[in-house]
């Protein structure tokens, strides 16, 4: 039986149940997707200041401790509490219950925590620029023993308030993904097998396990270095000389918190790609009225990535002094998986192919997603391949390999994600002007940031340097450096006009109804757009088909909505049937 | 239709910009050449694929844009052709594992003919020691790191008599001949980082650790901390001649053993400026504090005693000895203007901090502050 037709709502009863301690995944999803914008525009805000240094250094009174804490708060606000926070807090939250036809997450109390938690994170975050000797400033991996000693920027307060924000955050990602996963296996409505679902829930699916698998080798890392911290123990320090003085510690290893950090930080990458992956294929077969190509390989690439995301950790640390044979290991499985990875673009540009390619901003943050995250992944067949990334490994490279594949084309999705959902979400759309000057700024001004940066690491200028006055490197690196800073700053700065637009269009845009793309898939098919409380009114959708039956030769209408019984339109969706036949 | 041009255009400006633009690989000193190599037949076969793929979207842009009246064709997936391409990306794969895997077994057996050096790697300065006449270190351990004995060599061992020390920042080694660096850290995470070189490796607290390669032409190279390593991290520098053989063995003859400096200590009675040169040193404050007048993450101690200085706030202060003296116990109260408070209070016993005070005001006299 599908998940409870007639199971209790909670139904909301004043505002503050209803937008406040509000148990509703739509409402929860809004919440987390505000929060983490938010967040992320700090974050946005440190590159700048970062950038500031590198391109024009010792021009805007900047200091090296300020310059360290910049770069550390910018990179793990960005990867933990935007980017995982939105594809999984935002998109899961918002599209899971209403792209399987269910009422509402499994747990919904426990969903309403799961916000709160992260909130709480974020603050305890924000709150150590306000401590004694500000937030920690021992990059975004937090390596010991210099994340915790005398010499880096916050170390009395701010990486103390670093570990335990993770941990809450933890603690949040946690009761959140067992409801993800949860209503996916449990809650879908009838007819919804699991191979009918879109790519989004098959990426945010199994984003969600990898997290609920990789998050915890974080949390007991973060643990175990408040321990050295405050109680000193020693997990990760060695005897140790800090500024001429003996310490107390001995016998840790600094590489066992790398491995624990990269078993985590590995699958991290994938916790964000994935639900990426989900949303563009979805958007281009939508926008390219075309079903996804190859859509069973599709999803057996998103597990497989998932999967091998967890033997390939060691690739971030070809030069970190482990036994060095693992190399050999880590450098295969790494290339290896390229090919599921190659697969899913591949079947991205095949599903562009004779298609019906509608030029919708959604669609040009799609293919601006394909182009940036086939070069950030391609850079990626540099770093993982063991002996190839050594010259490069700590240089300006790898800051553009990893900005180009898990910064800028996640974040194309983001932005692609919401152009598509907002009519769903509002009612209204969004203005297509803007948002199309929006994609063109973005889109090209990453490139000017991004393409050049991979030759400063060709040349071998070492990343995460407050200054780099040496004599190997020529001014005109120098320049460029500039140059990348003035266009950072510009495409930075242009994001406004995303904001102005998001709020705009929430009150002013055009009404969308309830399909303005026309698409298949269950969430464009409730009777109240924008979905009120339990999503559905007196029943629950039957679904009949699966998501992607559009241009079906034979049908009236270039798509045929998943629930469409084939009594009323006879054609589409056979062929899995056929498939699964044979 | 514009999001072709524009695809086009990346692709093209991507390959123009390999051939036109001046960033390429710092010019290689070492063996590694097959390295470079590995990289050039990655960065071929990545390429290719990247304007094939960005191409090919244009492409399809143009092609099959909405049209009034089209449809999209209906086809679900083609096997053969989904094969097909999974072959050929495999074929890419093991083109650049293969070579990258085949390199990297050389890079990880250092011939045993090598001449080895140890890199001691501290906050935020680097220093050197080789084996000696025994071709045999001593053993070590950070236990015995003091400021008369910053490598922290075992007094005990008589191999370690005659090791050869360098207090850095620079070192010698000869040229054409395989040499093997091992590595130890004092404090946090280093890494000894020379571009020309290619092969790098991280020094690790609690650890040896080690890379080889063999320096192929002479010349003079920086030597720079590739691993995040706190403040002036930046600022970690140092440098390695490569030079002709016989330049190189009189240069090592030139330096002192590990028994000649703990001789030279206990005869100088451990007083003055010149050991407060030497607590300076191993307490890595020189790393931000320069003595050539070249601002750093802190003042420069050049000129610096006696000296009016401009405090954060703006009141003014002479750095006489007592405020010397208030700056090394408790540096984040009286910051000179366009600093910060990041300096760790130091924690040296009187003595000590008299050697030092000795010490700036000797670099005070020897060259008067200007005003």
């Amino acid at each position: 039986m599908p998940y409870a037709d007639d199971a209790p709502l909670h139904e909301p009863r004043s505002f503050v149940t209803k937008y406040i301690w509000s148990q509703d995944h739509k409402v929860i999803a809004i919440q987390y997707t505000v929060t983490a914008m938010a967040i992320g525009l700090v974050a946005l805000v440190l590159s700048h200041l970062m950038r500031l240094q590198i391109g024009f250094p010792g021009r805007f009174d900047i200091s090296a401790g300020e310059y360290y804490q910049y770069v550390t708060m910018h990179g793990m606000i960005m990867v933990i509490y935007l980017l995982t926070a939105i594809f999984l807090g935002g998109f899961g939250n918002y599209l899971i219950p209403l792209m399987v036809g269910a009422r509402d997450m499994v747990f919904p109390y426990v969903n309403m925590l799961s916000y709160w938690a992260y909130l709480l994170a974020v603050l305890v975050l924000v709150a150590s620029f306000f401590v004694p000797g500000g937030p920690t400033g021992a990059g975004w991996t937090l390596y010991p023993p210099q994340a915790i000693l005398p010499g880096t920027p916050g170390t009395d307060w701010g990486i103390v308030l670093m570990l335990v924000s993770l941990a809450i955050f933890i603690v949040a990602a946690t009761m959140g993904g067992l409801n993800y996963v949860t209503t996916v296996l449990q809650a879908r409505c009838r007819g919804m097998t699991l191979l009918r679902m879109p790519l989004t829930v098959w990426g945010i699916f199994t984003a969600t396990i990898l997290a609920l698998l990789a998050f915890p080798a974080l949390f007991v890392s973060a643990v175990m270095m408040l321990f050295d911290k405050l109680l000193g123990t020693s997990f990760f320090m060695p005897a140790i000389v800090s500024m001429g003085r003996q310490l107390e510690h001995s016998g840790g290893s600094p590489i066992l918190f790398q491995h624990l950090f990269w078993f985590f930080g590995h699958p991290e990458v994938y916790i964000v790609a994935l639900p990426a992956f989900g949303i563009i294929s979805d958007l281009i077969a939508t926008h390219a009225r075309k079903n996804i190509f190859g859509y069973r390989m599709m999803v057996w690439a998103i597990v497989a990535i998932g999967g091998l995301s967890f033997v390939v950790w060691a690739h971030h640390m070809y030069i970190s002094g482990m036994n060095p044979y693992f190399g050999f290991f880590f450098a295969t499985t790494t290339l290896i998986i390229a090919i599921p990875t190659a697969i899913k673009v591949y079947n991205w540009v095949l599903t562009l192919w004779r298609g019906d390619i509608h030029l919708t901003t959604p669609m040009l943050f799609a293919i601006g997603f394909i182009s940036t995250f086939v070069i950030g992944g391609l850079t990626g067949l540099f770093l993982g391949n063991v002996s190839v990334d050594i010259p490069l490994s700590d240089t300006y490279f790898v800051v553009a390999h990893f900005h180009m594949v898990m910064g800028v084309s996640p974040i194309l999705a983001v932005f692609g994600g919401i152009y598509h959902w907002f009519p769903k979400v509002t009612g209204r759309m969004m203005d297509e002007r803007l948002g199309k000057l929006h994609f063109w700024v973005t889109f090209i001004g990453t490139y000017a940031i991004y393409f050049p940066m991979h030759y400063l690491g060709f040349l071998g200028m070492p990343r995460r340097y407050y200054e780099s006055n040496y004599d190997f490197i020529p001014q005109s690196a120098h320049d460029l450096n500039a140059f990348i800073t003035i266009a950072a700053l510009a495409v930075g700065a242009f994001q406004i006009v995303f904001l102005y637009n998001l709020v705009w269009s929430t009150f002013r845009g055009k009404p969308a109804g309830a399909n303005p793309w026309r698409a298949t898939s269950l969430e464009w098919q409730t009777p109240d757009t924008p979905p009120v409380h339990g999503n559905w009114g007196a029943r629950l959708p039957v679904v009949h088909r699966w998501a992607y039956d559009y241009s079906v030769p034979g049908a009236p209408e270039d798509f045929i909505p998943q629930t469409v019984p084939h009594e009323e339109v006879a054609v589409g969706g056979e062929h899995l049937r056929a498939e699964a036949a044979t | 239709m514009a999001l072709a041009v524009a695809l086009v255009l990346i692709a093209v400006v991507a390959v123009l910009f390999q051939f036109a633009s001046p960033w390429w690989l710092t010019p290689l000193a070492s063996n590694w050449k097959l390295m470079d190599d590995t990289l050039l037949i990655t960065l071929v076969i990545t390429g290719v694929v990247f304007v094939a793929i960005n191409l090919f979207i244009a492409y399809a842009i143009v092609r099959f844009r909405h049209r009034p009246g089209h449809r999209a064709a209906f086809e679900p997936h083609n096997r053969k052709l989904e094969w097909w391409l999974t072959g050929i990306t495999t074929a890419g794969i093991v083109a650049m594992l293969a070579p990258g895997l085949w390199v990297y077994a050389d890079l990880i057996a250092a011939p045993k003919d090598a001449l080895v050096f140890e890199v001691v790697g501290q906050q935020w300065q680097w220093r050197y020691r080789f084996p000696g006449k025994d071709g045999q270190f001593g053993t070590s351990d950070v236990r015995f790191v003091s400021a008369a004995n910053p490598f922290g060599l075992n007094p005990n061992d008589p191999n370690a008599q005659d090791d050869v020390l360098v207090a850095g920042p620079e070192v010698r080694i000869p040229v054409g001949k395989p040499v093997k660096v091992l590595q130890r850290s004092l404090d946090v995470l280093h890494n000894f980082y020379v571009p020309q070189f290619r092969v790098k490796m991280d020094l690790v607290p609690g650890l040896v650790t080690q890379f080889w390669f063999t320096p192929t032409r002479t010349g003079r190279f920086e030597i720079m901390c590739a691993e995040y390593c706190g403040t002036a991290h930046f600022n970690m520098r140092g440098h390695i001649v490569v030079e002709e053989p016989e330049r190189f063995q009189a240069w090592l003859a030139a330096q002192p053993t590990f028994a000649q400096l703990a001789k030279a200590g206990a005869a100088a009675g451990d007083v003055g400026a010149a050991r407060g040169r030497a607590i300076a040193q191993s307490r890595g404050c020189l790393a931000c504090h320069s003595l050539d007048g070249t601002p750093g993450v802190g003042p420069t101690w050049k000129g610096l005693f006696g000296a009016t200085r401009t405090l954060v706030g703006g009141t003014q202060v002479t750095a006489d000895e007592a405020y010397l003296r208030r700056s090394i116990a408790r540096p984040g109260e009286q910051i000179v203007q366009g600093f910060a408070a990041v300096m760790p209070p130091a924690d040296l016993d009187e003595q000590d901090v008299d050697a030092v005070i000795a010490f700036i005001k000797e670099i005070a006299v020897a060259a008067p502050a200007k005003p």
